[in-house]
């Protein structure tokens, strides 16, 4: 099998591919992360007893969540066409599939962030209240950093499903080692290569995952 | 003037379910804290201490009524104001509620941040509080690093940051062992006496209001149903749930259970004595029992101190000639206060 393998031939291709990947999946986790954190601070603090406890705002945002975030990502790519096409002006290749995959990253991320933000003390936010601090005070400087460790765990978490997301690049037109492994490996029938972009794959998840858990264990400091 | 001024105040929470009835917390009170004194609130579980003293400093809204702190009236202020009126009230909590990604250095500056105090200020007055509170060598801790009263010393320490003159303490002890409490307790001593602060403190246990409350208010089912001085109260308790509480620290009557047993074993006549005033002894008491050739045996009872007090409960049991019985309590009348335990 290592006789017939193009690897060789491919390595400036899925080197372009593995850059390719890792802007999308970067720039996925940049606004979906932002997005993400703003939908879930507005989940999290408009619920009832929160800091800013909105019931007809909670309501809608956690409809439009719940109806997005259950939608399988191959069949979303494609539901979310067209808001796309209006958004970054085009439906296919890697804008579209960067847009798709923020969507669905800022939706899966918002019930992360707001679980976390839920499970910070109540007492903690009441002691800051009863210092005179106003909301924003309170949301920046104490629910989110008594969260953080809890956070940087779930971002962690969601680099993994956005680097599988990004495998289906592809579908629509987009590159990246996905798309790479399943035309240049998975219909050639070289597995050699589909095995090695599996690798880098899988070595990506495991510097995220060590990274993430790293920094997390550093900032819960245990 | 005093400090908190409570007139009429109300508390309700909207039902927790369409058609249900709204929970009425706090219910009609009246309250007035004076500058420099330590007032306590004692209640059971739910009474509404802890919805009253958060009107205090408006973590809650009331109702209706009006709360007047150092001469403002709070009742109806808006947000902006009451965060401006909330900074001069330091409160500590049960479960200290600090933040456990700050060192207690960090924890302090938070009020210090909040108030706007220049930064270049915070390193001298956090050294001062942390010198207060007895924990100099701990400010780059954490607080899972420290023990429970050391949490709550950082909470006092944190409380005091701003100097305000009222501090509210919610059962500020109840998660402390009683060895810890008493130090918690004689800190909080100093921080009333030593920086002439006001403090409302609640709490479910007398022997905490007997340690340091001057005066006390009992609460129940969202009304203030007594309140006094300390030894007032306690030596003269009208209604029966202050009766109870105040049992918990000094024996009242004998129960129930303890009376049959002891009427099994003693058969004369069962008085109870209460001693209140420090000018009438125990002996003058006694005395006249014996004048009399009554013979008495102690059989339930207790003597407390309160803030150098003394004053107590004791039932005797009585034998002898009725007739000398009942001349002994005349003249014991005159002494203390005496009321016969129920056959
Ligand atoms: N945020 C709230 N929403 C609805 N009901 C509340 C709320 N806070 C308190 N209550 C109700 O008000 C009543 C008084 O509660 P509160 O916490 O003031 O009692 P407490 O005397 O402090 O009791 P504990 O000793 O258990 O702390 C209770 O019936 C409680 O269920
Ligand atoms: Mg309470």
């Amino acid at each position: 099998m290592f006789d017939d393998t193009r690897l060789l031939d491919l390595t400036d291709l899925l080197r372009e591919e593995f850059f390719t990947t890792l802007y999308i999946v970067g720039l996925t986790l940049l606004v979906g992360g932002l997005l993400g954190l703003a939908l879930g601070l507005a989940l999290s603090t408009t619920r009832r007893g929160g800091l800013l406890a909105n019931r007809p705002v909670f309501v809608v945002l956690n409809l439009l969540v719940n109806f997005f975030r259950p939608i399988p990502f191959v069949i979303f790519i494609g539901a979310v066409q067209p808001f796309a096409r209006v958004v970054v002006g085009t439906g296919i290749g890697e804008k579209a599939i960067i847009f798709a995959m923020t969507l669905a990253a800022t939706f899966g991320i918002s019930r992360i962030v707001e679980q976390n933000l839920v499970s910070v003390d109540p007492g903690v936010i009441e002691a800051a209240r009863s210092m005179g601090a106003g909301r924003l005070r309170i949301v920046l400087t104490v629910l989110l950093p008594e969260a953080l460790g809890p956070l940087i765990l779930g971002y962690t978490f969601v680099v993994v499903a956005i680097i599988d997301m990004s495998a289906i690049a592809g579908a629509i037109g987009a590159g990246g080692l996905g798309a790479f492994a399943l035309q240049y490996g998975w219909r050639q029938f070289d597995t050699v290569v589909t095995w090695t972009t599996v690798l880098i794959i899988v070595a990506l998840v495991q510097i995220a995952q060590f990274a993430g858990n790293g920094l997390a264990r550093k900032v819960m400091r245990r | 003037m005093p400090l908190v001024e409570i007139r009429d105040v109300r508390k309700e929470f909207p039902a927790r379910s369409r058609g249900g009835s709204p929970t009425v917390a706090v219910d009609g009170v009246d309250l007035d804290v004076e500058a420099g004194e330590i007032f306590g609130i004692v209640g059971y579980s739910g009474a509404g201490k802890s919805t009253l003293v958060r009107l205090v400093n408006a973590l809650e809204p009331a109702t209706s009524g009006s709360i007047r702190v150092d001469g403002t009236e709070i009742v109806g202020l808006g947000e902006r104001s009451l965060q401006r009126v909330r900074r001069d009230i330091g409160m500590i909590f049960q479960q200290f509620n600090l933040m456990n990604s700050r060192t207690v250095y960090g924890n302090i500056a938070f009020p210090l941040q909040v108030a706007g105090v220049p930064k270049s200020e915070h390193r001298k007055r956090i050294s001062e509080l942390l010198h207060f509170v007895g924990l100099a060598d701990k400010a780059l801790a954490y607080p899972d690093q420290l023990s429970g009263g050391q949490k709550q010393r950082v909470g006092i320490a944190r409380a005091l940051a701003t100097s305000p003159k009222l501090l509210l303490a919610d059962e500020a002890t109840s998660a402390l062992d009683p060895e810890t409490t008493q130090e918690v307790l004689a800190l909080l001593k100093q921080v009333n006496t030593e920086l002439g602060i006001t403090i409302v403190l609640i709490t479910h246990e007398m022997e905490v209001i007997k340690t340091i409350a001057d005066k006390v208010a009992v609460m129940e089912d969202g009304k203030v149903i007594e309140q006094g001085p300390v030894f007032d109260l306690f030596s003269r308790p009208q209604h029966p749930a202050t009766r109870r509480f105040v049992s918990t620290l000094v024996a009242d009557q004998p129960p129930e259970r303890a009376l049959q047993v002891l009427r099994e074993r003693h058969d004369g006549r069962f008085v109870t004595l209460a001693f209140r005033d420090p000018a009438v002894r125990q002996s003058q008491v006694f005395a006249e029992l014996i004048s009399r050739d009554v013979a008495f045996e102690l059989v339930y009872g207790g003597i407390e101190d309160i803030q150098g007090e003394t004053f107590g409960n004791l039932t005797l049991s009585l034998t002898g000639d009725p007739t000398q019985v009942e001349a002994a309590l005349g003249a014991v009348r005159a002494l203390v206060d005496v009321r016969e335990v129920a056959a």
